[in-house]
């Protein structure tokens, strides 16, 4: 089991410090100057639009040698640094996190959450049932592939303009101003239920057929026809398959959740919902280094700590990992 | 026990009330804005307005002169009277009574630091004034005089209602550092409204009860302006719908169409082109590249594109044709329109003649592939760019395209993501592009002139000239105008005609369209809104531009 946790971490630490190499790189290679785009905003007079490019330029430390620049960002990122943005410009990338990601994680990771445990036991349940499974299948394939963005606008418009049950944008009505009190928070929770639906059902039918789909595969394997054989009772074979077809899933899982922040865009531009996924958006148009930066590098860490977390859990679900680690099967 | 509780119970109703009062804001007392807020609001620093949130200058922080468009007045604002007392001295008296919102009055002083501080630090954007500002005096406490070593009329017009004043108290104890890059959250103007809070998609703004312009223009009437970040348009028209946007500076495709059915979206005009013009789009032409560097070629091109195609089915009517010149239908520019030059080298939608000129310059099809080979038999292609996304201006240059395409020019219209556009636009690695980043209504057609022929050509131009269009002796007329008094209307007309004619005959870049001032308001809350038939003000709220309407409007609404 040590020896387990020992090279998972190294391995881990090491993909840290490579990933974050490429996320630094990559922004620098694209086409383009930020401070250029920073300056096109202004719509003053050409002559001052020169004074700031080459105090901005100066400022970001842009002028600098990549090796030097490339150092600065370890030194700076050691110190819990991560730079000043480009795009919101002076707020620094951290403050920026800071107030934007709570608003995507209280979408995503419910949603997500909440459409593994559905999908996963309606996917459970139609490979037990027939009759069900021709009705639940052609919807699940139904929803997902359906385009987000039309379901998100259908779901805005449907609930939002023509029965006006729900709001169609802002996180909490923009006549309140956050406090603690029953009437914020049902305004918080009247506005992030269309988000987070949407989100939910169109995740829903994936794990949902994935689910089935496994099931039914492990119920026909030959260690089930065994037991079958064997006369074992069916819910003891049932239960055999699902722990086996539920390790997929749960890989999956940990992908998504690591991915969270990325693929949150298009909730944020139809529910106009504030958020990491427009700024990040934004962030790359603007080629705001730092702030793709600082993005990437909390997706980076959250895919590592969801994957490692997965590792735990495998240890914990799947035997022939543990026996394996532990020097049992040689 | 039984009294403390109901004692305790009656404390905590009436707290619950107080907290209650300030953090529900009435719907009858707010006013809800968008169209100005793209980005979380981040910045509320005057040195860095392109950065900062709209209302920064305007709201919470004031120039001397406000300007009205519509009438081409400048309107005292700080300044109760402004005025040349010599052919390099400009006095300006200042108004008595106003102060800032910590209370401290407001005096010669602050104005004298707000420049003098871009003396210090020459990193501010507007520090390039004291190559030609000399010095500025202050005989008493509201007497402002400006000393120039060569006035230039015609910027320093455009500058007195474009630089926010600061408090004198407060930023000369500032560091470089935190006056360059400071977010400057809380900031403390003259304004009628405070900065109140902020968070990820939403600005509010508290109205300033002692502002000292209710004595003057009449108190604004809302009592709060959360300004919306709104970001996609369907969702801004659904909330113009519903009533929970007021006032939108977007432009929204469908106005027209919805204007039929919706009576409560208002517009400036009733009928088309529903929106005011604000800005000129402009075809910039990169002129060092061949064959574009010949003037022959950039003339038939703008004889070949026809831009009321581009008014009518692209914007649905909301914008006009712009005049070959590309002076925007305002007073203050047109009372210099050059009428001589318009007539005898402007153009219009001709293919014929684009065709004859591109015949005369020896511009033929000689391998019959249906385009054009150049003069000296090279086949050439010009590539049209706008930035991804901006659809309005995407379906336009496929227009364009295809429209050059019929005069045998070959001609494509390609995307690249904004950051590339703006990249091949400032170094140059551009055909055709189109820009209008600097072409908005000013007090003068100098500001467009100035942008649109940069005189600073460099390897990279961060504003303007995109095309790189080298003439000395045009910079030098667009100079000599910049000199030239305001008011000597017929001798800066007699620049503008020559400025004009080398303009029309070398077509560096081609005026098409004007850009609306996009404006829907909803009539369900606030009423009497700036009209073609009550046009008391210019509905404007995007940044750096309350001061030329928005804060006017703010005053003139009713219930």
């Amino acid at each position: 089991m040590k020896k387990y946790l020992r090279t998972k971490i190294l391995v881990y630490v090491l993909t840290f410090i490579f990933a974050v190499t490429i996320d630094w790189l990559i922004p620098r290679l694209m086409p383009g100057n930020p401070i250029l785009v920073l300056v096109s905003r202004f719509s003053g007079l050409p002559e001052s639009a020169r004074v700031m490019y080459s105090y901005l330029t100066k400022a970001f430390g842009l002028d600098q040698p990549l090796w030097k620049q490339y150092f600065n960002f370890w030194i700076a990122f050691l110190k819990g640094d991560l730079g000043i943005s480009i795009y919101l410009y002076p707020k620094p990338v951290l403050d920026v996190l800071k107030s934007a990601l709570p608003y995507s994680l209280g979408i995503l990771l419910p949603s997500i959450l909440a459409s593994w445990f559905a999908g996963n036991s309606i996917g459970a349940l139609a490979a037990r049932r027939r009759r069900l499974d021709s009705i639940l299948l052609p919807i699940m394939y139904f929803i997902n592939g359906a385009p987000y963005l039309w379901l998100g606008i259908i779901l805005a418009y449907y609930f939002g303009v023509v029965l006006r049950w729900f709001p169609i944008a802002g996180a909490y009505s923009f006549g309140l101003r956050p406090h603690l009190s029953w009437l914020f928070v049902g305004n918080f929770l009247k506005h992030w239920i269309l988000p987070f639906l949407s989100l939910f059902i169109v995740q829903l039918g994936g794990w949902a057929i994935g689910m089935r789909n496994m099931v039914i595969y492990e119920l026909e394997s030959n260690y089930s026809r065994f037991l079958e054989t064997l006369g074992v009772k069916n819910s003891l074979i049932r239960k055999y398959a699902f722990r086996n077809a539920i390790l997929p899933q749960i890989t999956g899982l940990a992908l998504q959740l690591g991915t969270v922040i990325a693929g949150q865009v298009t909730t944020e531009v139809v529910f106009s919902y504030p958020g990491i996924g427009y700024i990040l958006t934004q962030a790359i148009l603007n080629q705001d280094y730092f702030l793709i930066q600082g993005c990437f590098i909390f997706i980076i860490i959250g895919v590592l700590i969801a994957n490692f977390t997965v590792d735990l859990v495998y240890v914990a679900l799947d035997p022939r990992i543990r026996y394996s680690y532990g020097g049992e099967i040689s | 026990m039984k009294r403390v509780f109901i004692f305790s119970t009656m404390f905590l109703v009436l707290f619950a009330s107080l907290i209650w009062a300030d953090v529900v804001y009435p719907r009858k007392e707010t006013l809800y804005a968008g169209g100005g807020l793209w980005s979380p609001p981040s910045n509320w620093n005057p040195i860095t307005p392109w950065n900062a949130v709209t209302g920064t200058v305007g709201l919470i922080y004031e120039t001397l002169f406000g300007y009205n468009p519509l009438t081409d007045e400048l309107i005292p604002w700080l300044a109760e009277s402004g005025r040349w007392t010599s052919k390099n001295t400009f006095e300006i008296k200042l108004r008595r009574g106003a102060t800032w919102h910590d209370g401290t009055p407001f005096t010669a002083k602050d104005v004298k630091f707000t420049y003098e501080l871009a003396k210090q630090i020459p990193e501010i954007y507007y520090s390039p004034i004291w190559t030609w500002l000399a010095r500025i005096d202050t005989p008493d406490d509201y007497t402002v005089i400006f000393t120039f070593s060569s006035p230039r009329y015609h910027e320093w017009t455009y500058n007195i209602y474009q630089t926010a004043i600061l408090p004198q108290h407060i930023w000369s104890k500032k560091t470089k550092d935190e006056i360059l890059s400071g977010a400057n959250e809380k900031a403390i103007g003259t304004g009628p409204y405070l900065f109140e809070t902020y968070s990820d998609d939403r600005m509010v703004y508290l109205r300033n009860e002692n502002w000292w312009g209710n004595k003057v223009f009449g108190q604004p009437k809302p009592k709060r302006i959360v300004y919306l970040r709104v970001l996609s348009n369907n969702v801004a028209l659904g909330m113009i719908m519903k009533g929970e946007l007021d006032i939108s500076n977007f432009f929204l495709p469908g106005v027209p169409t919805l204007k039929k059915t919706y009576s409560d979206i208002h517009t400036w005009f009733e009928k088309e082109p529903y929106m005011l013009s604000d800005n000129v789009a402009y075809l910039f032409i990169n002129t060092t590249k061949k064959p574009l560097n010949d003037p022959n070629l950039r003339r038939a091109i703008a004889f070949a594109i026809d831009p009321s195609v581009i008014a009518r089915t692209v914007f649905e009517g909301q914008v006009l044709p712009s005049n070959p010149v590309g002076f925007l239908p305002i007073k203050g520019w047109m009372k210099y329109y050059p009428e001589n030059a318009a007539k005898q080298f402007g153009f219009k939608y001709d293919p014929k003649t684009a065709r004859e000129l591109l015949d005369k310059a020896g511009y033929r099809d000689i391998n019959k592939d249906g385009f054009r080979e150049a003069p000296d038999g090279s086949k050439f292609k010009i590539e049209i760019i706008v930035p991804f996304g901006w659809t309005d201006w995407m379906e336009s240059i496929k227009i364009i395209a295809s429209q050059l395409r019929q005069v045998g020019i070959n001609a494509e219209a390609k995307f690249p993501d904004y950051s590339k556009y703006w990249e091949d636009l400032t170094t140059g690695k551009f055909d055709m592009a189109i820009n209008n980043f600097n072409s908005q209504i000013t007090v003068s057609p100098w500001t467009m002139y100035n942008w649109v022929f940069n005189s600073q050509i460099s390897s990279e131009m961060y504003n303007g000239n995109f095309g790189r269009y080298n003439n000395q002796r045009l910079f030098d007329l667009i100079t000599q105008l910049n000199m030239t008094p305001m008011d000597d209307v017929a001798g800066c007309k007699r620049i503008i005609e020559q400025i004009a004619e080398i303009h029309l005959k070398e077509m560096p870049a081609i005026p098409l369209w004007y850009n609306g001032m996009w404006f829907q308001a909803s009539t369900q809350v606030w009423k009497n809104w700036p009209s073609e038939k009550s046009p008391y003000a210019y509905p404007v709220t995007w940044g750096g531009r309350w001061q030329t309407g928005g804060v006017l409007m703010l005053i003139g609404l009713k219930q």
